[in-house]
């Protein structure tokens, strides 16, 4: 069965949605993310969702779901790319993600996770560096 | 009820003949429309209401017997608007066709009385609610021109600045609605993803009144902004807006505000981790600054 | 012009929800509404569709087109044969749920559309009607 790829970059754990999760999709997930975070003693899950154009109340649980079973576990989770059209859905929805923290992109995530200069620096337009 | 279609089918020629006749001037507007193109028209329009008639009868017009007439309606109606015909104009263009009808119907059926009557009736129906067609479509077709027109000034009108690295500002100016709001919301939620910024002022200033329904809108977007991971802060909240919300009972409690534009950027720097340093003295930093190109250019 | 584009996905299992959110979305495309209706309406037939589901133990999803001239919309009807609906009101008001999670009732997807109509009986079944225009 097809599942959800979950990535190791040392203690952190990368997941990116792409597909139109059904059910079983997204279950599987949430086991596979628990059992890494034991395996390999993650301290950090950051999940992309760039690619997701729905987030349905289903799906929220799942990510809410999942941050809490990680905090259990002593892992933080950063969810992070959501779309503009679902953040405006969500609202309109009622649905607040609790218990998940959010971020722009991946850096901006891992920023969150293990602090400035954890990620890539990305470089400021505006600002020149100290000598 | 085919009477009418039958009456209309066999005086076809006739009726359209007199129909344009007796169109008033300002009905066939010569100075729009040429006499061929009115005549084409007519005739079309007649053959289709024979045609919707006898489908399926003169009084339902929704059904699907009456779609060509119909469109063909739609299609008068929308041109003739944009040609610069009025409303009236378009409808009585319909409407006229009345006369011409009734003196066939008088003359086909004027020794049954019954039938002369009720075949007038459905015509008299018929007409009227196809004059209202083209009014609606007349009016849909202005609707549609407004809003569109509407939304390129909202567009317009609320452009979002870059203050810095990370920072954007959205000034308002103006009533904050429901419509606005979307197009606002919208606009700082994909500028804010594009230009990867994590902090967003909004800035009302300009926005005359703040009541639950402008402060529930804001409320929407802050809440958006957030869930995708970014932070609002309103300023240009002047003394009366505060006493309002205050009144009002509006809950701010998890919004960060400012009275002044600057008092919001200083915070969205200090939050972003920035601090702004001032030079040593005036005098050194301009010679400083005056040391490096000038002395290139005189050497 | 004058037909209805009509199609009738049957709710059997959470795989069918996958395909009525995609069925919404091809047609919400086609009619070129604007992204952020698409996602409310795409959204608001996932949490119907998994409603029907859940709560009605399967059923069918029918979409139309509705509405002419300049005003047109997407007409989505959800049914089922399940246990019903016993207080509508209650089920409409937001944190509402039968199931375990946190539910949020069918007031959140009232939210995402124009117009909302559910007629149900407690032993015979729901039916939920949502439009939106475009």
């Amino acid at each position: 069965m097809e599942r959800i790829p979950v990535l190791r970059m040392g203690s952190l754990l990368l997941i990116t949605i792409q597909v139109d999760m059904h059910d079983k999709l997204a279950m599987q997930l949430q086991e596979d993310v628990t059992a890494r975070i034991a395996d390999w003693g993650s301290t950090g899950v950051l999940i992309d969702i760039s690619s997701l154009e729905i987030v349905d109340s289903f799906i929220g649980r799942m990510l809410s779901n999942i941050a809490a079973m990680s905090r259990v576990l002593g892992a933080e989770t950063v969810v992070v790319g959501m779309q503009p059209a679902v953040a405006i859905t969500l609202v309109e929805l009622g649905m607040s993600l609790p218990g998940v923290r959010t971020a722009l992109s991946v850096e901006a995530g891992m920023e969150l996770l293990y602090g400035a200069g954890a990620g890539f620096r990305t470089g400021s337009d505006d600002e020149r560096d100290e000598a | 009820m085919n009477d009418l279609a039958e009456v209309i089918s066999r005086n076809q020629d006739e009726i359209r003949s007199a129909w344009i006749r007796d169109m008033s001037q300002s009905v066939q507007r010569s100075d729009l429309m040429s006499k061929t193109e009115l005549d084409e028209q007519c005739g079309t329009l007649l053959s289709a209401i024979v045609a919707g008639a006898r489908s399926s009868g003169p009084s339902e017009i929704s059904g699907p017997g009456w779609a060509q007439a119909r469109e063909l309606l739609e299609t008068i109606s929308a041109s003739r608007a944009r040609q610069g015909f009025s409303p009236t104009e378009v409808a009585t263009f319909v409407l006229s066709l009345k006369q011409p009808l009734f003196t066939a119907i008088r003359r086909d059926l004027t020794k049954e009385q019954n039938r002369l009557f009720d075949t007038v009736w459905a015509a008299t129906e018929l007409l009227d609610r196809l004059a209202l067609l083209t009014t609606e479509t007349f009016m849909s077709a202005r609707e549609e021109l407004i809003s569109r027109q509407q939304q390129e000034l909202l567009e317009l009108s609320t452009p979002v600045v870059k203050l810095w690295d990370g920072i954007l500002a959205l000034p308002i100016i103006g009533t904050l609605d429901s419509a606005r709001t979307q197009v606002v919301m919208e606009n700082l939620l994909q500028t804010v993803v594009s230009t990867n910024s994590k902090f967003a002022i909004i800035d009302i200033t300009g926005v005359p009144t703040v009541d639950t329904l402008v402060a529930q809108h804001l409320l929407k977007t802050i809440t958006a902004a957030r869930l995708m991971g970014a932070e609002c802060i309103i300023s240009g909240v002047r003394p009366q807006i505060a006493q309002t919300i205050v009144h009002l009972g509006i809950n701010l409690e998890d919004v960060t505000t400012r009275a002044r534009l600057s008092d919001a950027f200083a915070l969205a720097l200090k939050m972003s981790g920035r601090t702004v340093v001032r030079q040593a003295t005036a005098a050194a930093a301009s010679s400083a600054i005056l040391a490096g190109p000038l002395a290139k250019l005189e050497s | 012009m004058s037909e209805t584009r009509r199609e009738t996905l049957s709710l059997k299992n959470s795989n069918d929800v996958v395909l009525a959110r995609q069925k919404v979305r091809q047609w919400s495309t086609e009619m070129r509404f604007t992204l952020v209706d698409q996602t409310k309406l795409v959204t608001a037939a996932s949490e119907l569709a998994r409603n029907t589901l859940d709560h009605g133990k399967g059923g069918s999803m029918t979409i139309e087109q509705t509405g002419f001239g300049a005003r047109v919309g997407i007409r989505l009807i959800f049914e089922d044969q399940g246990p019903g609906i016993p207080d509508i009101e209650m089920a409409l008001k937001d944190g509402f749920t039968t199931g375990n999670g946190m539910g949020l009732g069918l007031g959140g997807s009232k939210r995402l559309v124009n117009e909302f109509a559910i007629e149900s009986e407690p032993g015979k079944g729901t039916r939920i009607t949502v439009i939106r225009w475009k």
